[in-house]
């Protein structure tokens, strides 16, 4: 209340105060501008029962009109101009070449983001460890790995074996086990292994975001209930950081999944080298294809956006009073109140759980 | 169970900042001790460094008679890993003045996550952690996430979290200061009715009144050092530094 009071108060002392004594300022316009007297033989009493008219949005509605003319212009473009060739964008659109590069897309970005995933959580604990040669070489892993791009990074490792002719662990300067590069690593398993290289490099920064965002005062009751470490990262610190972790990692996903397509430089089909490589045999058909890849894109990008609004759902518990309904939910409950319009009240506020 | 503090020589520095200057207090076990002082004058640190949250520089805490956080090694006393210190906070209760709840936890969870951490079996920490829900008064809130709750209700899942191990020993800084006033009488009535329940209690606060009443032994820090110390009757009534007494002035004005 006493909130209320003061900005009431000092829109008063604005001189923005609609009720001011008649006649005071001499020009008396009717539509009332800011400051403008009200005009004489109005019961503000009465007004003040009804409704108040919001405010209308002329602008608005102009730009609306222009967006939407455009857009129906090019959509009409869709049907009319035969260069979309749609019949052949429907008879690409499950070939079974495509469906392989699919696959391949699929593989390669589900598995490298798991494992950045995991590797960005160990890197990002490196760095934010307070063992100095950790930090450090988390820090240098980070730096290297944002600083070459990835093409760069995947063409190396194609030519590993050219470097490294065979790969071995053993005690330095010691016995040593040995095994050729090529028959150890598969095309696939050096492609994915690219892309979670230079992928940890910015989950461990978005992971290391997400723990710098939780409040301090977290580990420290953790800390003073004597919870032993792992179990403050896993069940204290790491859930409330993926709050803020989610969005983020599945922009980064999403990139991924883009990025995947580099993968057709060092001759791994996946959807995007699929079509690259049937435009060149199938000239002609170079549009559909095209179509065909953006439409395979779309549908990832699309079933990725809806897994991550389920989970951000999940660990926003606890961090809003009531959680937003799904639009599944608020789908339901517009539909109830369609079929029960004339019961319900205007400003009934209704709850959804 | 109870067990004494000891507290003795603790020092502490921030930079060329002394915040504690070698003060030495004993605690007998199974007192509520409340622990009065101006702003800055080292309450929150000494009430930290007797579960180890805060490194002492020199000095040392006992609680029952072992060493808290360090270990005897030849004529120096060294670190303890971490594992072993968080061991021993188990047994030392520990409450925030922002009460620091798992927000993303239900209040159940929270009371429970200490004790299932440390291996108690799921089934008895629930039983255990509805006892001391009923016990602050909020069995019915066992469901719900902390921020919807309020303020002295968060506290007092706060204080059964605290007490869900069981531990011999609490500490309270300044518990009631984020409350809105006319919460601040619940959450004292939980405290109060610790008292006499054979824990050590150890409470920075400025409700002179609640100290008066319930504590056993007042200690009045300054600048780092301990001025005075006593049964509230001397140091509330009658303290003898001038410093406890303006500070007194301040607060009861
Ligand atoms: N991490 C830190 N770094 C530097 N100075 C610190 C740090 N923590 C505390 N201090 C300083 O140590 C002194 C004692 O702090 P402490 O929090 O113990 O005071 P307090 O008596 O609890 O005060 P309050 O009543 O305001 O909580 C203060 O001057 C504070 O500024
Ligand atoms: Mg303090």
């Amino acid at each position: 209340m006493s909130g209320l009071s003061t900005r009431e108060r000092s829109a008063g002392a604005g001189g923005r105060a609609s009720v001011t004594p008649f006649g005071e300022s001499g020009d008396a316009t009717p539509t009332g501008s800011p400051g403008a007297p009200l005009p004489p033989g109005i019961d503000l009493k009465r007004l003040a029962e009804r409704p108040v008219v919001p405010l209308r949005h002329p602008v608005r509605w102009v730009i609306t009109a222009v967006v939407l003319v455009l857009l129906l212009n090019f959509v009409q473009t869709l049907f009319t101009n035969p260069a979309w060739e749609w019949s052949k964008v429907g008879t690409w659109l499950f070939a079974p070449a495509i469906l392989k590069g699919l696959q391949l897309t699929l593989v390669a970005t589900a598995i490298s983001a798991v494992v950045s995933f995991l590797g960005g959580i160990v890197v990002a604990l490196g760095r934010i460890s307070g063992n100095p040669v950790l930090s450090t070489l988390s820090w240098l892993y980070i730096w290297l790995f944002r600083s070459v791009p990835l093409i760069l990074v995947l063409i190396f490792l194609f030519n590993l074996g050219n470097l490294y002719p065979t790969i071995g662990i053993g005690v330095p300067f010691g016995p040593q086990l040995e095994l050729p590069t090529v028959t150890v690593l598969s095309s696939l398993a050096l492609g994915v292994i690219g892309l979670s290289l230079s992928e940890i490099a910015y989950s461990a920064e978005v992971v290391r975001s997400g723990i710098l965002a939780v409040d301090p005062g977290q580990h420290e009751a953790a800390k003073a209930l004597g919870i032993p470490s792992r179990r403050q990262f896993t069940r204290i610190v790491l859930p409330q950081a993926l709050r803020s972790i989610v969005p983020a990692y599945v922009n980064q996903i999403i990139g991924l999944l883009k990025a995947s397509s580099l993968l057709f430089y060092v001759s791994l089909l996946d959807l995007f080298g699929v079509v690259q490589n049937l435009g060149s045999t199938y000239p002609t058909d170079i549009i559909p294809l095209l179509v065909v890849a953006t439409i395979w894109y779309l549908v990832l990008t699309s079933v990725i956006s809806v897994v991550q609004y389920y989970i951000e759902r999940f660990y926003a518990r606890g961090s809003v009073r009531v959680l937003p309904a799904t639009p599944w939910q608020r789908f339901r409950g517009g539909v109830r109140q369609l079929s029960r319009r004339p019961a319900a009240r205007p400003h009934e506020s209704r709850e959804v759980v | 169970m109870s067990a004494a503090i000891e507290i003795h020589n603790a020092t502490k520095s921030y930079g060329d900042r002394t915040v504690l200057k070698g003060v030495d207090l004993t605690l007998a076990a199974g007192t509520v001790t409340v622990i009065l002082g101006p702003s800055g004058s080292g309450k929150s640190t000494l009430l930290r460094a007797i579960n180890h949250l805060e490194k002492l520089d020199e000095g040392y805490v006992a609680i029952g008679g072992e060493l808290i956080g360090v270990t005897v090694r030849g004529d120096r006393l060294k670190e303890r890993r971490e594992r072993d210190i968080l061991r021993q906070r188990a047994r030392i209760g520990f409450v925030f003045q922002n009460f620091n709840l798992f927000p993303h936890l239900t209040v159940l969870e929270n009371v429970v996550e200490a004790p299932i951490a440390q291996g108690v079996r799921a089934a008895d920490a629930r039983t255990r952690a509805l006892a001391l829900l009923t016990r602050v008064g909020l069995a019915d809130k066992s469901g719900a996430y902390p921020r919807q709750l309020s303020g002295g209700q968060q506290q007092r899942v706060a204080i059964a979290r605290a007490l869900a191990l069981d531990p011999d020993v609490l500490l309270f800084d300044e518990p009631t200061s984020a409350l809105d006033p006319e919460l601040v009488g619940e959450v004292l009535q939980v405290i109060r009715t610790l008292a006499g329940s054979g824990k050590t209690l150890v409470v920075v606060t400025h409700e002179i009144g609640f100290a008066r009443e319930v504590a056993d032994h007042v200690v009045f820090l300054d600048e780092g050092e301990l001025l005075e110390q006593g049964p509230p009757g001397a140091v509330l009534s009658a303290p003898r530094h001038p410093r406890t007494r303006d500070f007194l002035d301040k607060v009861l004005a």
